[in-house]
């Protein structure tokens, strides 16, 4: 057993095995496709969540990385003939390479300024996807995309994608905790409490912070990649402004800067709208209704509140104070 | 203790804000095994000299050489590394983490794992995290704090936490240790405390510069003092001297010493 996974080798391993039985509980293609979207938001809000959660600094513009990811995938696959897996690592690679050109002058703001340059750089992307039609099919968008294919076996049916996606996702996860847990994760952390202290302790805030918005847009690049080959086929509206929000909303329900909150939070919010289908012109409504609530009852998201109050309960039986919210 | 090596040494060092000449052609320098307090009125440029000592501040003008090196417009985390520590007249911790958690931030200048090492949990990082993890809590058990170790430290009264910031600078291995007004805050027991604590600091071979408004503390601990006003040096002597000195009776202590 390599290190990498013992760490949290039982609270892993045993939501895997869960994950795992889902295939066989769900015989539905509906739900099962809907189990293999929870999975590609999940590793999208891990990868926010290191971003936003953590080191405290807010993406508006996280649907572009998705959307870079998929794109490049498609556009390789699809008009170059590339296959497809060299084509997603080129995907990331391009992606980063993206978030480092971005992520150097606008990672130097914070706040609000933050907020709205990332909003900005979302909304050119997509503008981007939507009008160079020579290359991304424009908003029509970009058919024929082929799926992934793993040991001679095309990877076609839902179950497959199902066990690759949550593969994937399940890794990123692991490879989240292990990185909050560490060195690095401390200072992100250290950077979102007070970044003139991470500063003065000796962390370089500039470059964890490209690090981690690096890291954050890699994640969103491998989802997009999978998403793309999943659906076979992709258009602008799919990485809009409205997406991002999705995503920022997931990461605050889930819980900011909780691992297992981000899985938690995706579910909750892909599956919502399927339950609220009948309510499908209002969807934007309700998402901007939960955020509000989240934010003034439970900032510190679902699972971080519930959780808070067990380690309340836990420390106030051992006397020692626990948090101030 | 004090030797007569110079660690810290400023020339003319100046900055401004506007039209506000917030530090003003500073020469002074920092011995070896001293501890050194600075005072002054308020807006006298203490705190404006802290940050540039520490690379908050870029200076207009001047030279800062730390052990002989020119290091005037490092960042500060390149000061950490250097050996310059330093805390905050109020008080910054990292709130949502735990007192053990804010000292082990402290140890990131002297460890070295990476996004990809921790990402993979490989062997190194792992070694690496039991020393710092040890490392810190031995920091604790010296300022006398190790039983609160799981308390998360916004948690801490206040005095507890100015302490957790000394302990937090002293895990980044400093040869140099700004405190910025530590006493302020703390009540006549806790302020006892500190200037023990602070002699404890200095018998570790760690040099030390203090902002201070606590007269008799700054009077009883430094070897040193440098006294601003204005932005400027205005003297510079021993505590019995600078107690002396005209100027800095009828700038600063002067009805202090009257009364």
């Amino acid at each position: 057993m390599p290190a990498f996974f013992r760490h949290h080798l039982l609270h892993v391993s045993a939501f895997a095995l869960l994950m795992a039985l889902v295939p066989f509980m769900v015989t539905s293609r509906y739900y099962l496709n809907l189990f293999i979207f929870i999975g590609i938001h999940t590793l999208l809000t891990l990868g926010l969540n290191l971003l936003m959660g953590y080191a405290g600094q807010i993406s508006l513009g996280h649907a572009a990385f998705f959307g870079l990811g998929a794109y490049t995938s498609g556009i390789l696959t699809v008009t170059y003939h590339v296959s497809p897996w060299p084509a997603m690592g080129a995907a990331v690679l391009v992606t980063i390479m993206v978030a480092l050109v971005i992520g150097v002058p606008t990672l130097k703001l914070t706040g609000y300024y933050l907020g709205m340059a990332t909003l900005g750089f979302g909304i050119i992307v997509n503008i981007c996807f939507r009008e160079l039609s020579g290359i991304t099919g424009g908003p029509s968008g970009l058919v024929g995309i082929p799926p992934l294919s793993l040991g001679g076996v095309v990877l076609d049916e839902p179950r497959y994608v199902y066990y690759l996606i949550w593969g994937v996702t399940l890794g990123a996860l692991a490879v989240s905790l292990n990185i909050v847990d560490s060195r690095v994760g401390r200072a992100l952390r250290a950077i979102h409490d007070s970044e003139v202290a991470a500063r003065a302790s000796g962390v370089d805030t500039a470059r964890l912070k490209i690090w981690v918005f690096v890291v954050s847009a890699a994640y969103a690049s491998l989802a997009g990649s999978l998403y793309a080959h999943f659906v076979t086929f992709i258009s602008p509206s799919s990485f809009g402004f409205m997406f991002s929000v999705k995503l920022v909303t997931m990461v605050v329900v889930g819980g900011m800067a909780s691992v297992w909150g981000a899985v938690f939070g995706a579910a909750t919010l892909t599956a919502l709208p399927e339950v609220l289908a009948a309510f499908h012109d209002y969807e934007i409504l309700i998402f901007g209704f939960i955020l509000m609530v989240v934010m003034i009852f439970l900032p510190q998201g679902l699972t971080r509140g519930f959780l808070d109050l067990a380690e309340r309960w836990r420390f106030y039986r051992r006397g020692i104070p626990a948090a101030k919210v | 203790m004090v030797s007569d090596r110079v660690l810290l040494e400023t020339e003319s060092l100046s900055k401004s804000f506007g039209g506000v000449h917030a530090v003003q052609e500073v020469s002074f320098s920092v011995r070896q095994g001293q501890i050194k307090g600075i005072i002054g009125p308020n807006g006298a440029g203490k705190t404006t000299l802290f940050n540039l000592i520490t690379g908050v501040y870029r200076p207009d003008r001047g030279s800062i050489r730390f052990d002989g090196e020119r290091c005037a417009g490092l960042a500060p985390h390149q000061m950490a590394e250097r050996g310059i520590a330093r805390t905050f007249q109020n008080v910054e911790l990292f709130e949502r983490m735990s007192v053990l958690e804010n000292v082990m931030v402290g140890r990131h200048p002297r460890t070295r794992a990476g996004f990809i090492s921790a990402a993979f949990r490989l062997g190194g990082a792992r070694g690496e995290e039991r020393l710092i993890r040890e490392k810190a809590l031995e920091i604790l058990g010296f300022v006398g704090i190790v039983d609160k170790a799981e308390w998360v430290s916004s948690a801490l009264p206040f005095g507890l936490q100015r302490v957790l910031e000394i302990a937090r600078a002293l895990a980044t291995e400093p040869r140099l240790l700004l405190l910025d007004e530590p006493a302020s805050g703390l009540n006549a027991v806790e302020t006892r405390d500190l200037g023990r604590l602070l002699g404890r600091i200095r018998d570790r071979g760690i040099t030390v510069l203090l902002v201070e408004h606590d007269m008799s503390l700054t009077m009883e601990i430094c070897d040193e003092i440098l006294v601003m006003d204005y932005g400027r040096r205005l003297a510079e002597g021993t505590p019995r001297e600078i107690q002396r000195h005209p100027q800095v009776i009828a700038a600063y202590l002067g009805e202090e010493l009257v009364a």
